[in-house]
């Protein structure tokens, strides 16, 4: 089972991107499940969701306490949730940021993480330049596929596509993708960069 | 066909699926995206004929369900929570008239504290009514079951309220096969109603009963009750025939042949128990889970002899009669009353506590080793409640309770559970 965490804002789509993401699983006949951190429906306040996927029917239905990986869409949380509890040093983290880990003082505490499976991505600054308007959820979903392969880029665009019509299904999609070439291109460097 | 989809969404298309002609409800969370989607399929007229009526409150929403059902229509709707303790009154209406109105209860925490969350304590207040309830462990079971709903509850002239984990299940987003219409169609035949109220034959319905009857009265609504206990399992059968999966039911045993402790719960609790029990399992405990789909009648018989062979049963149960203890647990106890069982009450998951499984295997590991408690609130914080009790002690003026837990307790956004 590979289970994420989705860690944002009211407003920023968290509930949407884990069923957006657990659709995309199942389209390729995986179980998936996916469902928000209850009651917290106010703009701004912090927001949690989570999704799991597996080869095999899901039974459990507690939060994801443990995930295999974090998708923080805002990086101010850092500061007001405990964002990482349950993580361990496998995992994976996606932060929507044009900073860098070092930049937001998480250098030390993610020093013993597999470094090619922690990436930030300026997830609003490619939603605006796509969307017009600040959304990331759809964008990180991008990204997540090329930082942990769990689903294909066609998946997860098809998803979306469900989820989103006209106009803003195609701005969407397209951002997704062009977050994903941009991780893509990062997990590439960092390989050629570790094998020279 | 199997979709990836909410479970309130399923449940909508599902009900749609049953052809009711009069939706009646009146908002409140965790049940509001059911109704919403509803009254969407009326209004595009992918309902029809189907009367969707707004109401001001869930007192009406329950009576327009009476006058409908009374008139002869198939009626449908759902609530949660203070939605269903404003109804009550015609919740005992619709009951002892013998009305088959289906409601969906989005279980959710009942105040003062006030809660959204989600526990039992609404279908446990609900629990003398004289509806039939039953429990989802899944939305696949809670889609199925309202199919099932509607034909029970009109072969017995009897309501029938399905219950649906508030959040857990109504908002969560996974695989569900909604029944096919031509299936529902074979199932679920026209609503042929024992009594109604038709200007060509006129009668009256509601009629006052004084002592000489009102016993009588009552003792056919509770035959009726025990008749759904036989009815059940073979509608069960049925479906499962029809629609090629297994929903429904009276109880259902996960890896109980050798099971020595056994664990009874209800909802959507089940599936990460069951996930507890195959980690116990692993490490040689023998244990397993009974899992109550009907409440209401309660099926004494099959609890009794799913238990039999075991030397310890834990309930583990969303809801806890104040001054008096587990509500659940006193049905098995009493089920279970000549057998030589060491019985435990675990009240877990109150207003939406999350039940994880960790918590579960260490109430697994204790049971097995003798040092389970008769009574145990799961994952109790002892050092807030012993706060607010010195407070108690020591101050005339302590002030709310609620209000002083929540300010010892101190910031809780960054939790994740």
């Amino acid at each position: 089972m590979f289970q994420i965490r989705f860690h944002g804002r009211g407003g920023q789509g968290v509930v949407t991107a884990a069923e957006m993401l657990s659709v995309a699983a199942f389209d390729e006949g995986k179980f998936s499940q996916a469902f928000p951190s209850f009651g917290s429906e106010r703009t701004g306040a912090p927001v949690v969701s989570f999704c799991r996927i597996d080869n095999r029917p899901i039974r459990s239905r507690e939060p994801v306490i443990k995930p295999d990986a974090l998708i923080i869409q805002d990086v101010t949380l850092l500061h007001q949730v405990d964002v990482f509890a349950g993580l361990s040093t496998e995992g994976y983290v996606l932060i929507n940021t044009s900073k860098s880990f070092d930049e937001l003082g998480l250098g030390d505490y993610l020093r013993t993480f597999h470094r090619e499976r922690l990436l930030t991505c300026p997830a609003t600054e490619i939603a605006l330049e796509y969307l017009g308007r600040p959304l990331p959820n759809a964008v990180l979903l991008g990204g997540f596929a090329a930082l942990t392969g769990q689903v294909t880029l066609e998946s997860i665009t098809t998803a979306i596509g469900e989820r989103f019509t006209g106009a803003t299904g195609d701005q969407n999609v397209a951002a997704a993708t062009a977050a994903y070439q941009l991780v893509a291109k990062a997990e590439e460097e960092f390989d050629r960069a570790t094998t020279n | 066909m199997l979709r990836q989809i909410e479970g309130s969404r399923g449940v909508a298309e599902t009900v749609a699926r049953c052809r009711p002609e009069v939706v009646c409800a009146y908002p409140i969370s965790p049940q509001t995206h059911i109704i919403e989607a509803i009254g969407e399929m009326v209004k595009a007229g992918q309902l029809s004929p189907c009367e969707f009526i707004n109401v001001e409150s869930e007192f009406a929403a329950m009576s327009v369900s009476i006058g409908a059902s009374a008139a002869g229509a198939r009626a449908y709707t759902a609530t949660a929570s203070q939605g269903l303790l404003f109804m009550m009154e015609a919740v005992y209406n619709a009951a002892g008239l013998g009305l088959p109105i289906v409601m969906t209860l989005a279980n959710r925490a009942i105040g003062a504290p006030i809660n959204i969350w989600n526990d039992h304590s609404d279908a446990m207040a609900a629990r003398d009514a004289g509806w039939i309830q039953l429990f989802a462990e899944t939305n696949q079971e809670a889609a199925d079951l309202h199919v099932l709903a509607f034909r029970l509850a009109e072969e017995l002239s009897l309501p029938v309220m399905v219950c649906m984990d508030g959040f857990i299940l109504t908002h969560a987003v996974e695989g569900i096969d909604v029944p096919d219409q031509r299936d529902v169609d074979a199932f679920l035949p026209s609503y042929e109603p024992r009594q109604v109220l038709d200007p060509a034959h006129p009668i009256s319905i509601g009629a006052m009963v004084g002592p000489e009857a009102f016993t009588e009265v009552r003792y056919l609504s509770h035959l009726r009750q025990l008749d759904a206990l036989d009815l059940i399992p073979v509608l069960a059968s049925q479906f499962a025939s029809t629609f090629g999966r297994e929903s429904g039911g009276l109880i259902h045993s996960y890896e109980t042949n050798d099971a020595t402790t056994i664990v009874v719960a209800l909802g959507s609790v089940l599936g990460t128990i069951k996930d507890a029990v195959d980690q116990r399992r692993a490490l040689g405990d023998r244990v397993g889970v009974v899992g109550i789909t009907t409440f209401r009648p309660f099926p004494f018989d099959e609890v009794r002899r799913a238990l039999a062979n075991a030397q310890r049963v834990i309930v583990i149960e969303k809801a806890f009669s104040v001054g008096y203890g587990g509500v659940l647990s006193a049905d098995v106890a009493s089920a279970t009353h000549d057998a030589t069982i060491s019985l435990h009450s675990v009240v877990a998951g109150l207003g939406g506590r999350a039940i994880t499984q960790h918590s579960l295997e260490a109430i697994l590991d204790d049971a097995v080793h003798g040092r389970l408690d008769s009574v145990t609130f799961l994952d109790l914080d002892l050092d807030i409640v012993e706060s607010e009790r010195a407070r108690i002690d020591t101050q005339r003026r302590s002030g709310p309770s609620a209000e002083n837990v929540l300010s010892d307790l101190g910031t809780v956004a960054s939790r994740i559970g």
